[in-house]
Order: structure tokens, then C-alpha cells, then sequence
């Protein structure tokens, strides 16, 4: 098996989907000649030309708009946005256009689109270059929204997301560009709306994604040092969400946490358990609980963006808290 | 240019004027229906505009795409799209165009390559791009034309959009249906030029700028630019001057201009100008007389298709939110 990174992995995808099918190209800011802002896109240009991996000028609602219009007539783009950060000014196109354009032409049009991007928090960017997404994207009728934290789920959820018929909100996490893991070699897909147990255990389900899992796994380890065995579920697929996989999880621990990376007001953990608390309220020993990103805009200096989000050790004190 | 000269030339006003003659009734029914309550949400008018679109579209061919804004019944009607099938629509009915999905704003037809009926001002602007650049790239010879308002052309979309044809060379023939009001707000309070074809030359590319009430004037204007995009010279940007006898919408009385101003307007009806030229050519009255009541026959029979139509089931309620992979 193949140790890539995650950078690696996305790569490896969009290359393999291009080789295969003419109708794909890739478009965003730096793309091509560049290589990528995160090099997401390293060596592309060289392999497959100017006409399929373009580089545009800054203008994410032009461009945005480009790729919707271009997938009206059944090409297949795939759009990069330098940062998540910079689809707010394209969020018309996506919500406007993209995720309604199939249901107000009554099938007619469907939008085979992914838009993908570096998202999330870190490197110590301030307000405006850290935050995450997936609650505003998931809120949409008509998008899909995936946010994987391995390589492998990487490879095998973009794979899919671009032979999906549907627009595709696909969020990588800034800071696990380099990270590395094992990929098998070979064609795989992942399908959407199932997610991944990356740790059994027995007395809670810890429910998280993304970046956020970078602090869930080492807790989830020292706690078990600790004689508490949590189960550790990675969603990757928030949009469509594997509900099955959460409550069957819940059913067998009783206890929920949800760690995320974004906001608490209106976060996509709420939906998370509010689906607990309906479908699985019976087998519920303590009320369930989330770890969010602090609720302000992200402070710059260091121990601020620290203290901002969640942590290992806030993950730790917290599970002890619901263990007891 | 008014008048026709030859039998090709008369017979050829004759087809526009029909079409014409089309949106106009129809927008007349629609207009009842709305006021009876039968048409729900907004509906646009396009009345005093027909020569635009009529015009406009008559350049293309089937190949060609369209891409049109809220305002879009007369770009439909002038596309061909079927009127029962529009007026049922307008109804909310599942015989609609889009079966009940869209209403006024959204129609939308692939084998026509009508490609909507967009409702957020200018948003569709960067989707023609996309279109246009589809095109460009399958090198399938096709050339998009969007409509959309002088109001439009103050949003961020518009600008990127004609950045992004010019950079690209994209066959796009964006024109402008100058009707002067942006809702209430009149073009000299909203656009920091009085021709919005002179942005053309901030994006270094081809513009033209003409009067919309001769629809045959407007078709060899546009055929000038539809030819020039299909040569793969790139965008043109178009200003075309008409105006709207109606208000905004139908809940929108258009208090902000005056009677004397509608009036003078009036007088340049593109409908009553064709019908003098093939008046004019010997054309006999009683002949448009009788294509007028053939029309109305058409436009009574999409009202009572959509009256009588059945409403979509509920089970189609999450039809189409996502389409399916196949």
C-alpha cells in the first residue's frame, strides 16, 4: 500500500478522473501554472494543457458561474477555490444557481460540479482566512457536502464526487495538505453519505470530521489509557449524512459527543443531535454534548487560535466529565 | 430600414410581426390571469419589449443558446417554446414547462437550448460565459446570447462575466435591454454611463448600441455580432433602447414615471410600427386582422390547457432536488 499525502491523494484523483473522461477540466485561481496555491494541482498543466487546467483571473463569482454554466451543456468542472474563504463572494452561483438549477428546469439541468478548496482552520490566519463551512454549505437543498480527513478518503471521496451528477461542495482541510496515510493502490471508490468508524470503542461515540479528528484520535488513545474506551466516528460525508451509522453507534454506547471545528450557533452538530436525540432518545445515558470552535471571529495570536478551538484536552476533560 | 421592399423582405416582417404579435397576447392573458389570481408570485412583463427579443433571437440558430433573465416569456415565446406549456407553468400546473418547479421566472428548455429563466439580477451573466465557454470548448460552432437589464450591469457578475468572455474570446452576445428603469430607480440615478455598451471598451471588446422598436433592425444588428462570436473574434457587448408600457412587475403601478412619458413611448410601439411597414407594402389589414384572432385562439387555448390541467402530485415534492447518477 501506498503512503501518499493528502495533497498527494487529491492529485492522484483528479488525474486518474481526467485521463479517463474528456469532459472534466479543472479552473481557479493559480491552477495551472502555479501548480496550485497548496500544489494541490502540481504537474497538471504539464499532463493535460492549458485547455483543461485553467487558470483564472480573481474572480470566484465569474468563474464559479463559468463552470455552472459550462456544466449545463454536460461538461464536467471541477473548480478550485484558493480557500473556502473566497467562495463568499461566488456563494450566489452555488446557492442560487448550482444547488436549485436541476429542480427549477424539473431534471432538465442537472449540475455535475465539484468545488473544492482548502478550508478549515490554522496557520494562524486571522478572521478572514479561517473558518470553516460545512453547517452553511450543508444548509443547501441540492449540494453534497464532503470534508475528509485521510488521504484515502480523500482519493476515494473526490473520485466520487466527480462522477456525481450533482454540484459537489468537497472541503479539504488546509492543514492536512501534508499529512500523510496509507492509500491502496488501484481504483477505489468511496460513496457518499457513509461514514467511518476510525476507532471502535464501547462507552461513548465520540461524532466528528475533518481537521477536528486530528484532535479526537490522540485524545480517544489516552483516554483508553485511562480504562475509557471511546468510538470514534468519522462522518466524511456530511451532506448526505449517514444517520444509520451514527444512531447504530449511539445505540451501542449511550453517550454522544460531537467535536467540530466550526461554530456552535446553528452548526452542523446541532443537526447531529438533533437526529440523536429523535431517532435514538431511549438509548441516551447523559445529554449530549459538543466542542466547538469558540464563538468568535479567529484571533490571530497564538495562544488565542489555540484556546479558540477545540483540543485534546478539551475533548479529554470533557469525556471524563460524561464518563463519571 | 422601416420599410420592406421586397415580397421576401414583407413576408419576413410578417413572421417577426407574429411573433411579436405572440408575446403580446400572451403577456395580455397572462396579465389577466394575474390579476384574477390565477398566476401567483411575480410576473415581468415584457410588453413594449418584443422587438428585442423577437429580433435578437430570430439571429440565431437552433444550435445557438439563450439565456434569459426573470423577464423571460417573450424570450421563450420568440425561442418557440410551446405557449401551452408556458401558461401552464404560470398556472403551477404539472404540464408546465418546468412542471410547476419554476413559475414566471425559471423557464427552461433543453431541446430548445432555452437555458432559463434566472431570477437573481445578473447572476445568469457568468453562467452565458459558462455556456459561451462550453462551446468554445467542444468546438461545437455555437454562440450563446444573454439577456439582461441595464440594472444588471452594475453587479459584480456582469463585470466578471464580460472579463472573463473577453480574456477567453467566448462566442457571447450579451445585450442589454435597456428599459431604462431598474425597478423604480431610473438608469440616470443607478449607471455612471448613459450607454452601457460604452463599458465594452474597459474589456477591449466589440459594442453596438441601437434603438429596440424596429425588430428587423435589431436581428441584423445581433446577426452582425452572432457572426462575429461564431468567427471565434469573441464577445460583443450590445446596448439596445426600448421600453416597458407595464410596470416592474404586476404589483408594481410605476408611479415613478410619468403619463406623458408612457405616452411618448407609445408612440414608438415596435408592434404598431411593423404593422404600418406591412400596411405600408400593401400588406391588407384584414390579413393581420385574421393572424391577430388566429393568435388569440392560440393564447385562449393555453389558458384553458393550463385552467384545466391537473397541479404536480405532492410525491413530486423532492422530485429533482438531486438528479440522479446513472
Amino acid at each position: 500500500m501506498a503512503v501518499l499525502t493528502y495533497r498527494e491523494a487529491l492529485n492522484r484523483a483528479m488525474t486518474e478522473e481526467m485521463e479517463k473522461d474528456p469532459n472534466i477540466f479543472l479552473m481557479g485561481e493559480e491552477v495551472g501554472h502555479y501548480e496550485g496555491a497548496y500544489k494541490v494541482s502540481q504537474g497538471m498543466l504539464a499532463k493535460f494543457g492549458e485547455k483543461r487546467v485553467i487558470d483564472t483571473p480573481i474572480s470566484e463569482n465569474g468563474f464559479a458561474g463559468v463552470g455552472i454554466g459550462a456544466a449545463m451543456v454536460g461538461l464536467r468542472p471541477i473548480i478550485e477555490f484558493m480557500t473556502w474563504n473566497f467562495s463568499l463572494v461566488a456563494i450566489d452561483q452555488i446557492i442560487n444557481s448550482a444547488a436549485k438549477m436541476n429542480y427549477m428546469s424539473a431534471g432538465q439541468f442537472p449540475i455535475p460540479i465539484v468545488f473544492r478548496g482548502a478550508g478549515g482552520a490554522g496557520g494562524r490566519l486571522a478572521a478572514q482566512h479561517s473558518q470553516s463551512f460545512e453547517s452553511w454549505y450543508a444548509h443547501i437543498p441540492g449540494l453534497k457536502v464532503l470534508a475528509p480527513y485521510t488521504p484515502s478518503d480523500a482519493y476515494g471521496l473526490l473520485k466520487t464526487s466527480i462522477r456525481d451528477n450533482n454540484p459537489t461542495i468537497f472541503i479539504e482541510s488546509e492543514v492536512l495538505y501534508g499529512s500523510k496515510g496509507e492509500v491502496p493502490e488501484g481504483e477505489f471508490l468511496i460513496p457518499m453519505g457513509k461514514s467511518d468508524i476510525k476507532r471502535e470503542g464501547t462507552q461513548l461515540t465520540i461524532v466528528s470530521w475533518s481537521r477536528a479528528l486530528m484532535y479526537v484520535l490522540p485524545a480517544a488513545e489516552k483516554l483508553a489509557k485511562e480504562g475509557i474506551s471511546v468510538e470514534v466516528i468519522d462522518l466524511r460525508s456530511i451532506r448526505p449524512l449517514d444517520e444509520e451509522g451514527i444512531l447504530a453507534s449511539v445505540r451501542k454506547t449511550n453517550k454522544v459527543l460531537i467535536v467540530e471545528e466550526g461554530w456552535n450557533v446553528a452548526g452542523f452538530g446541532a443537526q447531529v443531535a438533533y437526529l440523536i436525540q429523535k431517532e435514538a432518545f431511549d438509548y441516551l445515558d447523559s445529554p449530549i454534548e459538543r466542542i466547538t470552535q469558540e464563538d468568535v471571529p479567529m484571533p490571530y495570536a497564538a495562544n488565542l487560535e489555540k484556546s479558540s478551538l477545540p483540543s485534546e484536552e478539551k475533548i479529554i476533560k470533557k469525556v471524563r466529565e460524561m464518563i463519571k | 430600414m422601416s420599410q420592406p421592399k421586397t415580397k421576401k423582405e414583407t413576408e419576413d416582417l410578417l413572421e417577426l410581426y407574429r411573433q411579436m404579435l405572440l408575446i403580446r397576447r400572451f403577456e395580455e392573458a397572462s396579465a389577466k390571469a394575474y390579476s384574477m389570481g390565477k398566476i401567483g408570485g411575480f410576473c415581468h412583463l415584457y410588453i413594449g419589449q418584443e422587438a428585442v427579443g423577437v429580433g435578437a433571437i430570430s439571429a440565431l440558430e437552433q444550435k445557438d443558446y439563450i439565456v434569459s433573465t426573470y423577464r423571460d416569456h417573450g424570450h421563450a415565446l420568440a425561442r418557440g417554446l410551446e405557449p401551452k406549456a408556458l401558461m401552464a407553468e404560470l398556472y403551477g400546473k404539472k404540464t408546465g414547462i418546468v412542471s410547476g418547479n419554476g413559475g414566471s421566472m425559471h423557464f427552461f428548455d433543453k431541446k430548445k437550448n432555452f437555458m432559463g429563466g434566472h431570477g437573481i439580477v445578473g447572476g445568469h451573466i457568468s453562467l452565458a460565459a459558462g455556456i459561451a465557454y462550453a462551446s468554445k470548448y467542444r468546438e461545437d460552432g455555437a454562440v450563446t446570447l444573454c439577456f439582461f437589464g441595464e440594472g444588471a450591469a452594475n453587479i459584480g457578475s456582469f463585470h466578471e462575466g464580460m472579463n472573463l468572455a473577453a480574456i477567453w474570446k467566448l462566442p457571447l452576445v450579451m445585450i442589454c435591454e435597456n428599459n431604462h428603469y431598474a425597478m423604480g430607480t431610473p438608469e440616470y440615478r443607478a449607471l455612471s454611463v448613459k450607454d452601457v455598451s460604452v463599458r465594452a471598451t474597459a474589456y477591449d471588446i466589440a459594442r453596438d448600441h441601437i434603438e429596440g422598436d424596429e425588430v428587423r433592425k435589431v436581428r441584423d444588428h445581433v446577426k452582425v455580432a452572432v457572426e462575429r462570436a461564431r468567427r471565434g473574434e469573441g464577445p460583443t457587448l450590445m446596448e439596445i433602447s426600448t421600453y416597458r408600457f407595464r410596470g416592474h412587475s404586476m404589483s408594481d403601478p410605476a408611479k415613478y414615471r410619468t403619463k406623458e412619458e408612457l405616452e411618448k413611448y407609445k408612440q414608438g410601439d415596435p408592434l404598431i410600427k411593423a404593422e404600418k411597414d406591412l400596411l405600408s407594402a400593401g400588406w391588407a389589414q384584414e390579413e393581420l386582422t385574421k393572424m391577430d384572432e388566429t393568435i388569440l385562439k392560440t393564447v385562449e387555448e393555453s389558458v384553458d390547457f393550463a385552467e384545466k390541467s391537473e397541479e404536480p402530485p405532492l410525491g413530486w415534492l423532492y422530485k429533482h432536488v438531486y438528479a440522479e447518477n446513472v
